[in-house]
Parts: C-alpha cells; structure tokens; sequence
C-alpha cells in the first residue's frame, strides 16, 4: 500500500468495493488495473504498460467480480480491460482468481529459463516480480523448452530471445509507439520470435526503451553489461539528462567510480516513461580516457600536472593583477554547465565580463525565444502538454534530432484527433484504443511541418512544406495572419504558401488545444518571431494554445539569462585590450567558432584557464587547466527548453582533486581577494544567483536544500541491500572508509536511512516492497501516469503575464533572390554525433554517420553528383573538407550540413553560400 | 531475383489495394507460386515494390504456414490432424506416410520428389482422414489407398526408402 492518499482515492464520484474495503475513487472512465494499481493495490499484469494501454492479451491480471452483495459465486474478468462503474464489487484475492494467475504465470514460464542467476534483468525483472506476487514459484513443466537464436542487435541492445513471453509490448512500444520498422514479431503459435530480419543494429532511435519495456531479460543494455552491476548495488541519485535541452529525469547508476548505465526516472511533465538512446547510452563520456582528472599547467609546448594549490593561486594572483591594471579578467560561460558554473564564473568576473560562450548571433536566438517565452503569447508546452495537443504546427526545427523525447510525444499528437472521433463513434475509452489505433493508422490529424528538408515527424504529418528558411517563417506569418486578420501578413506570397496557410490556419483554429513548436535549430530569427506570431493568433481567437520552443543545449536557456554577450563580444573585448585574463568554463570555443577565430581569440589573451571536466581543443590550447566534474559527479541546476528549472544530484563523490566547476571559480576568487569566504554549498550559490535574479527564483525550490532531513536522516543514495559495503575498498585498507561528505545537497553517500516518502526530485530509484522492477513507478504515482507524489520535480519559471503584453512581430523582407553558384546552406542535426558529450561514447561514435552535405536531387544532377559520392566542399573559399553527399528531399538552392558531427566546419548558419562541390572520385579520374 | 514477370504481378496486385502493403500476402504467394518457396532475397524485393520494411515482410511470411520459408520436395502433402482426421485414423495414415516416404513431419524426400506437412484441418471433416497434395483434397483415406494416391505422383511401390 501506499503511505499517502492517492488522487483516485479522494471522494469521488464512484464507490466500489475490493476484497470487502470500501473505495471512493474519482475515476470516471478508467480501467480496473489502473485503479486498483492507483490505489497501491498489487495485482499482477504484463501486456498492459501505462504507456501502451490495454490488449487484455495475458489474462494475468484477472480479478472476481460479483454482481452484487447477494453473490457469492462471482466470474474471472480481465481488469485492464473493464472499465471501472458505480457500485463494482470486486476482489483481487478469491481463491479462484488467485488460481487463475498462478495458472496464467505457469504457461508463461513454460519455456522461460531459469537463468536468473546470469541474467541482466535479474533482481529487477518485472516477471520474477509477478511469478512471486502470483505465488508460483515451483514449476510442473518437465520437457524441453523452446530455444531460439539470438541477434547482435548493434551497440545498445543484448538479445536473449528464449526468455520471451511474447507480451508483445515490444513491438508495441518501437513500431507503433515509436515507429520503428525493423522490429517485428515473426512466426506465430508458440514459436513467436521477436527480432529483425537479419542481425543488425536497431535503428530506431529510441530502441533503449526496450530495455524497459520488456517485462524480462529478452531485451537488455548491452553497456551495462560491460561493466555489470545489480539494480541493487548501484549508487544512484536523481539526475538531469545534459545532452539536449528536454530536459529528462534520469537515474544514472554508479559503481567502483564508474557510471554503469542510465535509466529513466518518470516525470509526468517531461519525459514520462522513456528516454531517447543518446540520452540513456551518451553516458559512457563519464568514463571516457579523456576525463581531466588533474589540474594542468603550460611549459612550453606541453601541459604538465600540478598541484591544485599551486594552480588556483596562479589564477588569482593572475585575476588579481588585472583587476588591479582596470583591465579585469574575462569569463566565458557554457550552454552545458550549470546556472551555479555559469553564476560563478560571472561573479569571479563581474557582470559586464561574463559572455557566453557561443556565437552572438547564436545568442541573439536565444534572447528571442527568451523574449517570446517570457511575454508569452501563450504559455509554454511541456511534453506532456504537446502530447495531448490536438492539432500541430512545426517551423522549421528538426524535432527529432534536436529534442528527440518531445518529438517521441509530438508522435502521438499526431493520431489524438482521428482517435478521439473514433474513439467517440464507438464509445470507448482512452485505455481501450488498441483496435482504433490499428484502424487509424493511415489517417492523419491535423499536424503540419514546415522544414528545408524532411524529418522523421513528416510520416505521421498530414502535410509537410520543403521550404527555405524566409519561405518558413512566410508561411508562418501567414497562417497567424489568416487566424487573426489584426496579424501583419508578409508581402509577396507565392500562391501555394498562401494556400497552405490557409489550410494550416483552419485546422489550427478548429482545435481545442493547438501547439506550435519551432526552436534555434533553424537559427533564424523571423521563423521563431512568425511561430510566436502564430501562437499569439490562437490565443486571441480563443483556443487553449501551448508554443514550444526547442533550446539546443542542456542549459542554453539558464545560462543565456546570466550573460551580458556572446562570443564575438568576448573577441572584440579581449582584442581592444590585449594580454587579458580569460576564463572559460566547461566550453569548448572550437565547437562554436571557425578554428582560426577561436585561436585568434584565444591568442589575444595574456592567460587562458579553462575549466572542464573533459580534454577538448581549449582545455588542450590553455594555460591552466582545472579538472570538474561530470552531471554524474556533482549537483547544479539547468533550465530545459519547457522554461523547467530542474535540479541534478551527484550520483557518486568527485575524485580528488576534481571538483564542481563552481568550487573553482570561487576558489579562485577567495584567493583573488575578491571574496572574503568560499561559499560552503550549492544552496548558498543559488540564494546569491537568486536574489540577483528573481526571475531564477524558482530554481531554488526545484529540490530541497542541504539540510533537508527525511525522518532525520539524509536521503541514501544506496540501497538497502546493497552488498561488500565493508569489503569493496578492502583491497585498499581494512578498515571501512566513513562516507564521503555531501554538502550540496540533502543526498548520503550510504545506505542508511529511508527513502520512501522522499519528495519525487529527490528519489533516487523505483523500488517498492515486492516490485523490483521500474514498474514499481506506480507506486510513486499519484495515479498511474499522472503526477508524481508530493508533484513532478522542477518549478516552471516563465508563465504568461496575466495582462496580455507583447504584440504581433512584423514580417521580415523577403530574402534576396539567390546568387548564381550560391546555395542557403542550412544545419542540420543528428540524434547520433550533433551533440558533444554523448559524442565520446563509444556507443554513440558508432551510430554516427560520417559528415555529409545534403542537397536536392536538381542540385545534384546539376553538378554531376550521385547519392553517396565523396565530395570536397568548398564554402567561401575556405578550406576545403571532404563529405559525402546525400539527395534529400529540400527545395533547390539550399543545402545542409551537420555541425558537430566530426569533420563538418563550423560556420555561421544559415547563410547564402558560395559552395563549390567536387567529386572526390571524378577528380581522381583527371 | 523476382522475375520481371513476378514483379509486375506484385505491382498489378498491390495497384488493387488502397495501400500497396495490404498484397502483401498475395504477393508471396505470387512469389512461391514458380518457386515453391520464399527466398530471403524476395523478402527483400517484395519489401521495395510494396514500401515495407524486410521485418514487416518477414512477420507475415513466418506468420502463414502455407507460406515457405524453406525449400520444399516437388510436391507439399498437408495431412489433416484436426480433431475429426484424428478419430477417423489420421494416425495411422501419418505414420504410414512417412514410413513409406521415409521421412518425418517437416521433412523433404532426399529425391526433393516430396514434403511432408501437418494441417490444422482441410475442410473435409465429414470424410476424414484427408490429406492435400498440391492443393488438391483427397479423403476417406487408407494406406492403400494412400500408396496409390503417392504412385499417382510418381512414387512406385520399388521405391520405398530405406533411411527412415
């Protein structure tokens, strides 16, 4: 049971009765699994996943139901698949029912191995939960069992097939729920084989929810199993995904200093039950051979470690001088570090010195949709809001490369409208959808994309417009107008672009709750102001619309609200006063500016200290370097695209002498004489960003502070079984070293102390008495796939002002017309190999495509190029970079390329571009 | 792989439906029909002529028993073990099958003359037990009148093997 009163159990409208206790549950039109798991109670399921909804194919949950009190006898039901009424009497414990499960548990375990002892899920496999909780634990079955062959289903997924007990769930999750199409469930009868055609690698990529999804070890994470490690001796706390903007909760796991996986930690506002695979297998950074795990000086032409002391005190001796010459040092913060790194950094420099780390033109973005946000033409989607949205509109961002779990939800918004009117038609529930969705899945809601070139969204939208980024924004200001006359039309709009807005316009306005979704992907400004454009006509015509915007980095947004200018501004500072102290934090320039002008800029300064937990081209270029730490080694907060302030957790100590990137900073400024006393913790940090800026205020309450007790005692970050506590450092010493300190947070490096009844940002890990599995989650829900108890963790900072403010963007002039030979070379972004830190994980590296520049099929046939050629592109003149050419489906005149996938220059985008292809192979002809 | 012949029929075929996938199943039986079985290679191809993933292919392929896999003897005999074939003496018509053929369940003739199948049930109830050869019904059965029915396709009475 749970130990708090759920919401279904609140008065509410319908009474029912289970094993002779009375319940009053508000709980119109939902199952009775739903309820009965609600309301704590442990009934036993597989096929049914809260995410996938019920098929009622494993018979396992059957409870008794009686007619009325007068009966006795009762008849065996299927709760997944019976909607909850008035009056129901039932009970989860009669003889029968409980038979009955047992029976259901001994066919499944009919060719189910007994190999718990060697297999992965062991200790959190949802089956050996159900096989106790039924009660069958010894098996009749004395034959042989079925075996089957296994697949290398690539770098993420171990297959174990004869573990299978053909729940289904699958393929219900990769082909219907995230559209994969190599999975699927081959033969029939008792034969039933889940796998590909041939070994090869799962290419969908959300292929890890798979891990997960299945109920057993069929499907398991072939990086944990590298570097095994039971659920329950893993050292886990509740962390932050840091490789997109999303925001997902997670729980990283940790064993002997080495992170061993990444699991999904539900928030119902974010990223509910799944992760994306950069998000769950980009981990392995963290481990990497390329860690800074020493403090580094320059002599001559090499870094050599040094003494942390020794290091900090050059750094202040340095800042100390500048600022006493009224040339003061420089920082350069990171749309990857924490709000607490950035905040440091821009106060061991001073407000007007602290610059962000990338392109000014980049931050000119992401002042914008700061500036849309926080006038909110409508309020902000969460996920969770864009995946009940009724009708949709994408400008211009690439939704599953830049935020893949928003887009996973986005994919599901597409059916909500042709399922709500069927499921209406035919009077069903929203659980029972199964078949409508089967009978649907070639009809489209009204969901609309506008992009250079096609996204794996366009399959399940009705119309999607190739279209160059003016022609985007064009459309977008000219769907706004059609909704709200008062909205300015642009001029000059070509007769399709005019009719397609139209045709978006009234499908958005025919919806109850429309969602517009663009972001910085496109990096142009006049899409995000025609998006917000879009929004703000919705809302004045009266629907319940919701903008979303995607922010590229972990905390692009937080650590945009703290800097006075962007990177060329730090370039032009440091080249008008030469021989300047400069500072970077966890950022490498090489990434965000061309080689040249990050060398320029770095040459311009007196003294480079970098600060990063990574060896990258600027910590390598530096004169100092001081080694922080990992997401997974300290705690800070991010702010994700959704405007969410959310917290992380250090998952395992730092490893002396590394240590947060904020402690550097102020180290440094104590010893600069800047500060008299060092900040004693994260929650000091954050009281002094706060009260400088009240609008971070909420980033306070996002967790609770240090010295937050539950029952007394600091939140264990182990669990209550986890095992060689006084042996594993034996090896080292006898003697059992005490717990490292923690004094960021109200976390204990132990396992001693409770950690149920934690609030929800400070749970650690899903385990519930008798569920070991990660469907123990619905024990931690107020109700199945709702809020988590106590509410989802982080605090929203950016609502709409309660008086409308902001008024309708102007149209932008239509571009120039192309030059001759000159393309508008847009970026284009990868789940795999666009993002830095998942970049090192070996995982991730080999599901990177090689660098590429797509094009349209004219533009090709034009220079003579076939799909797959090599080419050496030439942009403006510069260095040539060798890349294979791709054909895509975009409008003539444009092109694209990945930044961030190695080999791919980094260039201002978009731009009108003089780009000159050569093949490689023809010019090996000549 | 697929003939030209074949992949017009699949084209034609996948042309009837409002979305060229639901051929799917006609277009492997298009494909078995000249080769008495699916290769993997046309597996592959009816995927590109109809825009299906290999795998969703696959999952209907593996799905229908009557759809082959693997190669199969000249002809396939399906022999009923349906309940009414079974009361009526389907067992004995089995085990005389394959002594006579000298293989078993699932098995091909060395001489890839035959393949032997079981069958849910052939719609003979009334008149069991029955067997299916090359799509054609044959009931009332007795091993005599079996052995004629195999010598019909070619199988002499000489010819018994003996590595059953």
């Amino acid at each position: 049971m749970k130990t708090f009163t759920p919401a279904t159990a609140r008065a509410g409208a319908i009474h029912l009765t289970i094993d002779g206790r009375r319940y009053d549950v508000d709980a119109e039109g939902k199952n009775l699994l739903h309820v009965c798991l609600s309301l704590g109670l442990n009934l036993p399921y597989f096929c049914w996943h809260p995410a996938l909804h019920s098929v009622g194919a494993c018979r396992q949950c059957a409870v008794k139901l009686f007619k009325d009190e007068t009966d006795t006898k009762g008849r065996i039901i299927m709760s997944c698949m019976t909607p909850v009424t008035d009056g129901m009497r039932l009970s989860i414990e009669d003889p029968e029912a409980r038979m009955f499960r047992g029976q259901v548990t001994e066919w499944l375990m009919v060719n189910h191995p007994h190999d718990c002892p060697i297999c992965d899920e062991g200790g959190e496999c949802h089956l050996q939960d159900m096989v106790v909780m039924t009660g069958h634990a010894y098996r009749r079955y004395r034959f042989t069992k079925r075996t089957h062959r296994n697949q290398d289903l690539g770098p993420f997924i171990n297959h174990e097939m004869n573990r299978c007990i053909q729940c289904y769930r699958c393929i219900r999750f990769y082909r219907d729920y995230a559209g994969g199409t190599d999975l699927e469930a081959m033969g029939a009868h008792d034969d039933v084989y889940f796998g590909r055609q041939t070994d090869g690698t799962l290419e969908n990529e959300f292929s890890g929810n798979l891990v997960e999804v299945c109920p057993t070890g069929v499907f398991t994470d072939k990086t944990l199993k590298m570097h095994y490690a039971r659920k329950w001796d893993l050292q886990t706390a509740p962390s932050l995904c840091v490789h997109c903007a999303v925001g997902c909760n997670t729980i990283p796991g940790e064993r002997y200093g080495a992170l061993r996986r990444v699991r999904t930690r539900y928030n119902g506002e974010v990223n509910g039950y799944f992760l994306c695979d950069r998000g769950r297998y980009g981990y392995e950074f963290v481990n990497g051979g390329r860690r800074l795990r020493q403090p580094l000086v320059r002599t001559g032409d090499s870094l050599q470690p040094a003494a942390a002391a020794d290091a900090v005190s050059r750094v202040g001796a340095a800042v100390s001088r500048a600022t006493g010459s009224g040339a003061s040092a420089i920082g350069i913060g990171s749309p990857r570090a924490s709000l607490e790194t950035n905040y440091a950094l821009r106060s061991l420099v001073g407000p007007a010195n602290f610059y962000l780390g990338v392109s000014d033109r980049h931050l000119a973005i992401l002042r914008l949709m700061t500036r849309v946000l926080r006038e909110g033409p409508a309020p902000i989607a969460s996920v969770r809001h864009a995946a009940r949205s009724d009708a949709v509109l994408v400008l211009g961002e690439d939704v599953w490369n830049t935020a893949p779990i928003l887009a996973l939800n986005l994919r599901q918004a597409s059916s909500n409208a042709p399922a709500a009117a069927a499921m209406k038609q035919k009077k069903l529930n929203a659980w029972d959808d199964a078949a409508v969705r089967g009978a649907i899945r070639h009809e489209k809601g009204p969901f609309f994309i506008a992009s250079v070139e096609a996204t794996r969204l366009d399959e399940v939208a009705r119309e999607c417009h190739r279209l160059s980024p003016s022609d985007i924004a064009a459309l977008g200001f000219a769907t706004a107008h059609e909704i709200d006359a008062s909205a300015p039309a642009p001029a000059g709009l070509s007769e399709p672009i005019q009719a397609a807005a139209q045709r978006i316009a009234a499908a958005l306005k025919a919806a109850e709750h429309p969602l517009v979704v663009s972001g910085a992907g496109l990096a142009a400004p006049e899409v995000i102001q025609a998006a917000a454009n879009v929004a703000r006509a919705l809302k004045k015509a009266g629907r319940d619309a919701r903008i979303g915007l995607v922010f590229p980095e972990a905390n692009s947004f937080g650590a945009s609200l703290l800097a006075a200018g962007g990177l060329d501004d730090a370039g032009r500072v440091l080249a008008a006063h030469g021989g300047r102290v400069l500072l970077v934090a966890e950022n490498d320039l090489f990434r965000q500016m061309a080689p040249e002008s990050a060398r320029s800029l770095l040459a311009s300064a007196g003294h480079v200290v970098a600060v990063d937990h990574t060896t990258q081209a600027t910590t390598e270029a530096a004169e100092i370097v001081l080694p922080s730490c990992t997401y997974a080694e300290s705690s800070g907060s991010m702010v994700s695209s959704e405007g969410r302030a959310q917290r992380y957790f250090s998952v395992f100590p730092p490893l002396e002498p590394a240590q947060s990137a904020w402690r550097w900073f102020d180290e440094i400024a104590v010893r600069a004489g800047k500060k008299a006393a060092a900040w004693k913790g994260l929650d000091e940090v954050i009281r002094a960003m706060t009260q400088e800026f009240p609008e971070l205020r909420g980033v306070r309450d996002a967790a609770p502070g240090a010295d937050y007790r539950l029952n007394g005692s600091r939140v264990p970050r182990k669990s209550i079984r986890e095992s060689g506590r006084t042996a594993v450092t034996a090896n080292v010493s006898l003697h059992e070293p005490p717990p490292a300190r923690d004094p960021d947070s109200p976390l204990a490096y132990t396992m001693e102390g409770a950690s149920i009844g934690a609030p929800a940002s400070l749970n650690a890990r899903f385990w519930s008495p008798g569920w070991n599995s990660d469907q123990s989650v619905s024990k931690f829900q107020v109700e199945v796939s709702g809020q988590l108890i106590g509410g989802d963790p982080g605090v929203r900072l950016f609502e709409p002002p309660a008086q409308e403010a902001g008024m309708y963007f102007p149209p932008s002039p239509a571009d120039q017309p192309a030059r001759d030979g000159m393309l508008m070379l847009v970026p284009r972004y990868h789940v795999f190999g666009s993002e830095e830190l998942s970049s090192l994980a070996p995982g991730i590296a080999s599901r990177t495509s090689p660098s590429s520049i797509s094009l349209s099929r004219a533009e090709c046939e034009k220079r003579g190029l076939r799909e797959g050629d090599r080419a050496r592109v030439t942009v403006d003149g510069a260095e040539a970079t060798e890349m294979a050419v791709l054909i895509r489906e975009m409008p003539e005149g444009t092109a694209s390329i990945a930044p961030g996938v190695p080999g791919t220059p980094v260039l201002p985008l978009p731009a009108w571009a003089g780009v000159t292809l050569a093949s490689v192979a023809a010019e090996a002809e000549r | 792989m697929l003939s030209e012949r074949e992949k017009e029929r699949i084209t034609e075929e996948a042309l009837l439906h409002e979305y060229p996938r639901a051929a799917v199943s006609e277009a492997l039986l298009i494909v078995q029909e000249s080769r008495g079985w699916v290769p993997d290679e046309a597996i592959v191809e009816v995927a590109g002529l109809l825009g299906m993933s290999t795998e969703e292919v696959e999952a209907v392929a593996t799905f229908y028993e009557l759809i082959f896999r693997k190669p199969v003897g000249r002809h396939v005999i399906l022999v009923c073990d349906s309940v009414s074939c079974w009361i009526t003496g389907e067992e004995a018509i089995l085990s005389h099958l394959q002594r006579r053929l000298g293989i078993g369940l699932g098995g091909t003739t060395p001489d890839g003359e035959f393949t032997l199948l079981p069958a849910g049930c052939l719609g003979a109830c009334d008149a069991g037990p029955a067997m299916m050869i090359d799509g054609k019904l044959y009931d009332t059965l007795t091993p005599e009148r079996a052995d004629g029915i195999l010598a019909e396709y070619g199988m002499g009475a000489d010819a018994q093997t003996s590595h059953g």
